[in-house]
């Protein structure tokens, strides 16, 4: 009864689902708009124009910086995968270690940690190590961070695969890793390929830990925004803005249609 | 082995037209199997107490089992699964372990499957320890309870996988998946994924999946639990004629007495671990080991009393509930003085006044006067439930051989009535 009245279009609904949604995406529409400003000055709107994305492309500075982010974070998303895969494997299909539990706490800290701790703790690290900082000490940061994603949601769907179909496998002739190849993997491949999606958009996304992390001449694409943004905000950057929240927006969703799209093949996977 | 040959060949000889593949492949599973069915009833008869943990060790040579088991255990932590289990089974035999959930039955399976390993004892297969060897490297196969098939393969993937993991050639491969797919009467749906088959159609991909690779004995978890009645009992049959046609050893596992009973050739009941008795169908029924077994297995009436005298060739037992009863005098000796009186409901019968028997004499039969306190009609047969003047239960199933009401009401006033000879007297 009251999911029915819940569902329905009362004006009282219609008021809270529209002020909802003001309240999540009216900044983000607005400066989506203005990223289209013709005027130089962010705050008046001068007409419609493409002119601050053609400045972009022609800022050798921000162009180097964008790379830069998308570098990063194909790179740290591709090692957090792979980490964050043999992670959760490791947790649900091996044997039952001393210390599971912790390790499994352990792999989960990032998650709840402040960006603050992690990126300082990193920059300590990489200053006792005198590494250099650049482009692999913020990689190697930005894949710290969103390992445990990656476990978290691998972990899941492997967790929903009945064991007995890899014991089906090995009884009809496979050593352990090719059971895990031929029918482990083609299961949870939608799932890694959604955890390397949520990886490459928090990397994208990340300027606390990348700022204490990166180096001169290594800026991301959000630590040179928040830099220009602090001279004063040009219309340009609007512009940048709008095609991140693009590209996040096209990667989530097919992120979302991929964990779909496992979740589909796991209840086949589980008979009856 | 020389002698055998002739009368092997002959025997194969009508299997030939239906299962070329198999000879040539196993040549060595085929030759136990024409001579499996004098074993199986020899042990039976002599005591089949003696024929459960083959204590047969000094003539290895002229039958040597296919499968042995010798004091196996699998302990899970201070639990143990299975308690020192040993078994033989031949070659060809059709084996069901049954027992109750948690008995330790599927956990016995898993070990000859390879998917754990025995904390003591041995299992050898063709006399070779099987321990060390994983389970891909056995010549066995498993039917997994809810058919492990692989989601994102096709039926005719899912039964071509272990064939292409073996080498085969890609022809081949074909040639035996559409023998399979006839085998178990799934033409035209080769294509499908098992999301669109029907439960009965996944349980014949999983079994033909499990049979394609030949293996020398065949696992079956609980294979018929998740159909439904109907179907499970014609897959029954099926499953036999397939088995016997093959030639194959099967195992199956089941907490479902009259599906091990239907099957099987020779039952094992495993109750808290351990293999409780080995027998036949018939045995395990009319002669059950224990207690335990005789309420397991079927319904029964025990009656629990202190052994009296013998006399020509009955022997009086004062039981509590039912006064003094009289069973046939056992071969051997009683070991105990106090023990159970069982009788199967089939073979009670009810009359509205006693018998009068030829004999007369006070041994001819047992009776017992009680008021019917409930009636089951359950189509095939009638059970009532007869309510002793002791306040003890007596069940009497009678078949409903004509098509007339219920001979008996409920708290009608009659006699239930048995023979010494169907009694049974158990000591534990």
């Amino acid at each position: 009864m009251a999911s029915r009245r819940i569902n329905r279009l009362t004006p009282f609904n219609v008021t809270a689902l529209a002020l909802g949604l003001a309240f999540l995406y009216l900044p983000i529409v607005i400066l989506v708009i203005y990223s289209f400003n013709a005027s130089r000055l962010v705050t008046v709107w001068g007409g419609w124009s493409l002119r601050w994305y053609y400045e972009f492309f022609n800022d050798r500075a921000m162009m180097d910086a964008a790379w830069m982010s998308l570098r990063v974070a194909a790179v740290s998303a591709t090692i957090a995968t792979i980490l964050g895969t043999l992670a959760a494997v490791a947790l649900t299909r091996g044997e039952r270690f001393k210390g599971r539990m912790l390790f499994s706490g352990m792999l989960y800290a990032p998650l709840v940690m402040p960006e603050v701790i992690s990126g300082l703790s990193l920059l300590l690290l990489f200053v006792a190590l005198d590494a250099g900082r650049g482009f692999w000490t913020v990689t190697i940061a930005h894949t710290t961070l969103t390992m445990c994603f990656v476990t978290v949601v691998v972990q899941s769907r492997l967790g929903a695969i009945d064991r007995s179909l890899e014991e089906a496998a090995m009884d009809l002739g496979c050593d352990p890793v090719r059971a895990f190849l031929s029918v482990t993997l083609p299961l949870i491949i939608p799932s890694i390929a959604a955890g390397w999606m949520l990886a490459f958009t928090l990397s994208l996304d990340d300027v606390v830990i990348a700022s204490f992390t990166t180096g001169p001449g290594s800026a991301t694409l959000p630590i040179r925004i928040y830099s220009e943004v602090r001279l004063g905000v040009k219309p340009e950057i609007n512009a940048i803005c709008t095609m991140v929240i693009a590209l996040i927006a096209v990667v989530i969703t097919v992120a979302s249609f991929a964990s779909k799209l496992s979740r589909a093949q796991g209840e086949n996977a589980v008979p009856l | 082995m020389a002698e055998e040959r002739p009368d092997n060949e002959a025997a194969a000889g009508p299997a030939k037209p239906e299962s070329p593949v198999i000879e040539a492949e196993k040549p060595e599973a085929l030759p136990a199997e024409p001579s499996q069915p004098e074993p199986a009833a020899a042990p039976a008869r002599p005591e089949p107490a003696a024929a459960v943990p083959a204590r047969i060790e000094p003539q290895p040579e002229p039958e040597m089992p296919l499968l042995r088991i010798e004091g196996v255990t699998r302990k899970f932590g201070n639990f143990r699964a299975v308690d020192r289990v040993t078994l033989d089974i031949r070659a060809g035999e059709f084996f069901a372990l049954l027992g109750p959930s948690g008995c330790g039955k599927t956990t016995l399976l898993r070990m000859l499957a390879g998917f754990e390993t025995p904390d003591e004892g041995r299992i050898l297969l063709d006399g070779r320890d099987i321990a060390p060897v994983l389970p891909h490297e056995r010549p066995v196969n498993m039917m997994f309870q809810n058919y492990a098939l692989f989601p994102h393969l096709s039926v005719k993937d899912n039964i071509a996988f272990g064939l292409k993991r073996a080498g085969m050639a890609k022809a081949d491969i074909r040639t035996r998946v559409a023998e399979m797919v006839a085998l178990v009467k799934l033409e035209g749906l080769e294509k499908r994924k098992p999301d669109q088959l029907s439960g009965g159609q996944r349980q014949r991909v999983a079994l033909a999946r499990s049979l394609a690779r030949r293996p020398q004995v065949l696992l079956l978890d609980e294979p018929l639990a998740a159909l439904d009645k109907k179907l499970r009992e014609s897959t029954q049959q099926e499953l036999m004629e397939l088995q016997r046609r093959l030639g194959m050893t099967f195992i199956v596992v089941t907490h479902d007495q009259e599906e091990a009973m239907t099957m099987a050739s020779r039952i094992g009941v495993m109750d808290a671990g351990r293999l409780d008795q080995v027998a036949t169908p018939r045995d395990l029924y009319e002669t059950p080991a224990s207690r335990w077994i005789a309420e397991f297995v079927g319904d029964i009436n025990l009656f629990e009393g202190q052994v009296g005298a013998a006399e020509a060739g009955r022997l009086a037992i004062a039981t509590r509930d039912a006064g003094t009863l009289y069973v046939a005098e056992p071969r051997s000796p009683l070991a105990k003085s106090v023990v159970s009186v069982a009788i199967r409901p089939e073979k009670v019968k009810l009359s509205r006044r006693a018998p009068a028997a030829e004999g007369t004499s006070a041994h001819a039969f047992n009776r017992l006067e009680g008021v019917i306190t409930d009636v089951s009609y359950l189509g095939g047969h009638t059970t009532y439930r007869v309510k002793l003047d002791s306040g003890a239960i007596v069940r009497s199933s009678m078949a409903n051989t004509t098509r007339i009401v219920d001979a008996y009401a409920a708290s009608q006033r009659v006699v239930a009535w048995f023979m010494p000879d169907d009694c049974l007297v158990l000591e534990q």
